[in-house]
């Protein structure tokens, strides 16, 4: 990094666990090279160490591109994404990532789902079982490590993939709707359960969601991100709701209503050009 | 289901089995289908309890079924490493695509006079043939198994931190092996005809040669006999492989288990 860059580069490099710099991603279609489709067009955005922030935006513009960038599974077309100020090459390895469709491996049971990952990182099956067994007993699933995920409910598996993802201790935490799938009871308790165990150890979170509700009951910011193509963050909003947090009780309260309410003037106008372009096509 | 509907369900298979032998005998009997071509039940299964209670079949069989082992076990092992190479490989799966669908739309049963030579009349040739045609089978099925791997699970092993070995070893793997054992059923009955044809071609022992003899000789109750005794043992290995995939595939969800907890 050159020396001109200043105080305020290396100010973020001590304060940001992931920052993205003017990330930008297309993809060419398989058999048309010629049509090209930018998903994201210079994204810049910075998680704080300890931070919660949510990313919030209508459907298909790009979300989880920006956390596959995050992640090291895609590389971006322009841009520069760091990592604890290193850039990023490969794979995240300082990043747990909870991904919005079932990731579990359907051949291991439950526990061996969640000790898989020690057990890549050279651990002994016998250790690894141990430790995930700790893991299963913190979210709530301590008699069923036997079971494989076939025989679980969407919630219980969600829970395995939280422990699968914890159990290494990774300090960003990226997260893919991971709740979408669950009815609201369930969505809301897993919710309630996903911030007591970030308050433990405050981990930072990029939590991408298309319900406002979630990214603001959840977050410390929410960033509202344009309609696809081309997607970029259109505004940012810092949650000032004090902590810890109850999010079924905290939707009810006049400071909530308030933000959502802000929100939600510029996210409807973003919701309604996304619904234009998919339907113009 | 219950257990008295498995009970019941093969008690009706026990029954049509009953009655395909009893129209069978009922037909031959009356002359209706002559008993020079179509034999007879009777003394079909006569013969079959011979060949047991005298253990004259015993010998044959034994060659009939090291044959298939050797053939299906060798096919499974070749056909799940070429798979797992090709489906991992796109450099070689481009380079070697039109080979191998030259290769497997070959009718090989007519390798069978070329292994002869090559091999002799032994087991050999008969594992040979058997070889060659479950080892498609299973190649195949470990390709598209391969191919088929949720790209969710594998980002997933690979954020967990799995190196290209662990990758193949926990994810591509157990992929696969459900893939391969649906292929297993097949193959299993394949490296049965591969050493029964091979037999049949040419051979001085097993349940193909007695069968050749027999018919050097119009002897059409012997012929059915060896196809009995071949459809009976076809089915046990059948079960046989089932078995082994019920135990294998534990994490597969079935029809009975998959009920609501």
């Amino acid at each position: 990094m050159s020396a001109g860059a200043g105080g305020a580069t290396t100010d973020t490099l001590h304060t940001h666990a992931l920052t993205l710099e003017k990330v930008t991603c297309a993809f060419a279609a398989q058999h048309l090279p010629a049509l090209v489709y930018t998903a994201i067009r210079d994204v810049s955005l910075g998680v704080a160490r300890g931070e919660f922030v949510s990313v919030v935006g209508p459907t298909g513009c790009g979300k989880s591109t920006i956390l596959n960038i995050a992640a090291g599974l895609l590389t971006p077309s322009a841009g520069k994404v760091s990592v604890f100020g290193v850039p990023l090459q490969g794979i995240n390895r300082a990043a747990g990532y909870m991904f919005q469709t079932d990731a579990l491996m359907p051949w291991l049971s439950s526990i061996d789902n969640v000790a898989i990952g020690l057990v890549y990182r050279g651990a002994v099956w016998n250790d690894a079982r141990d430790r995930a067994q700790e893991w299963l007993g913190r979210v709530g699933l301590a008699g069923h490590g036997e079971r494989y995920p076939h025989q679980l409910s969407g919630g219980m598996k969600k829970r395995v993939a939280l422990a699968q993802m914890l159990i290494l201790d990774p300090q960003i935490l990226l997260m893919d709707e991971p709740f979408s799938a669950l009815d609201i009871q369930t969505r809301q308790l897993m919710e309630n359960e996903l911030l007591d165990l970030w308050s433990a150890d405050r981990k930072s979170v990029i939590f991408i969601t298309h319900d406002l509700e979630e990214a603001i009951s959840l977050s410390d910011r929410v960033i509202l991100l344009s309609a696809g193509p081309e997607a970029h963050p259109i505004g940012e909003y810092p949650i000032d709701l004090a902590r810890p947090r109850d999010v079924a009780e905290i939707r009810l309260t006049p400071n909530f209503i308030e933000l959502h309410r802000e929100i939600w003037a510029a996210l409807k106008k973003e919701v309604l050009a996304g619904y234009m372009q998919s339907h113009a096509m | 289901m219950k257990r008295a509907g498995i009970l019941r369900l093969s008690l009706y298979q026990a029954l049509l089995l009953g009655s395909l032998f009893a129209a069978w005998y009922l037909l031959t009997e009356n002359d209706i289908l002559p008993p020079f071509f179509f034999g007879k039940p009777i003394v079909v299964l006569e013969r079959v309890w011979n060949w047991f209670v005298s253990g004259k079949i015993y010998r044959h069989l034994g060659a009939t079924l090291l044959e298939t082992v050797c053939a299906f076990v060798s096919g499974t092992l070749v056909g799940l490493i070429i798979g797992l190479w090709l489906a991992l490989s796109p450099l070689a799966s481009a380079l070697l695509d039109p080979y191998i669908k030259a290769l497997n739309s070959m009718p090989r049963v007519i390798l069978a006079p070329i292994f002869s030579v090559w091999f002799g009349l032994g087991m050999l040739s008969k594992v040979a043939l058997g070889f060659t045609l479950v080892v498609f089978i299973v190649f195949f099925n470990v390709y598209q198994g391969v191919k088929e791997v949720s790209p969710v699970v594998l980002a997933n092993a690979r954020m967990l931190g799995a190196n290209a070995r662990q990758l193949l070893r926990t994810v591509y793997l157990p992929s696969a092996t459900s893939w391969v054992f649906s292929s297993l059923h097949i193959s299993v009955g394949m490296a049965f005809v591969g050493a029964v044809v091979g037999e049949y071609l040419g051979s001085a022992a097993g349940v193909g040669y007695l069968i050749l003899q027999a018919e050097g000789s119009f002897d059409i109750d012997t012929v059915f006999a060896g196809i009995v005794v071949l459809t009976m043992f076809a089915l046990l290995l059948d079960t046989l492989v089932t078995f082994a995939e019920r135990r294998l595939l534990r994490w597969r969800p079935t029809r009975a288990e998959s009920e609501p907890l």
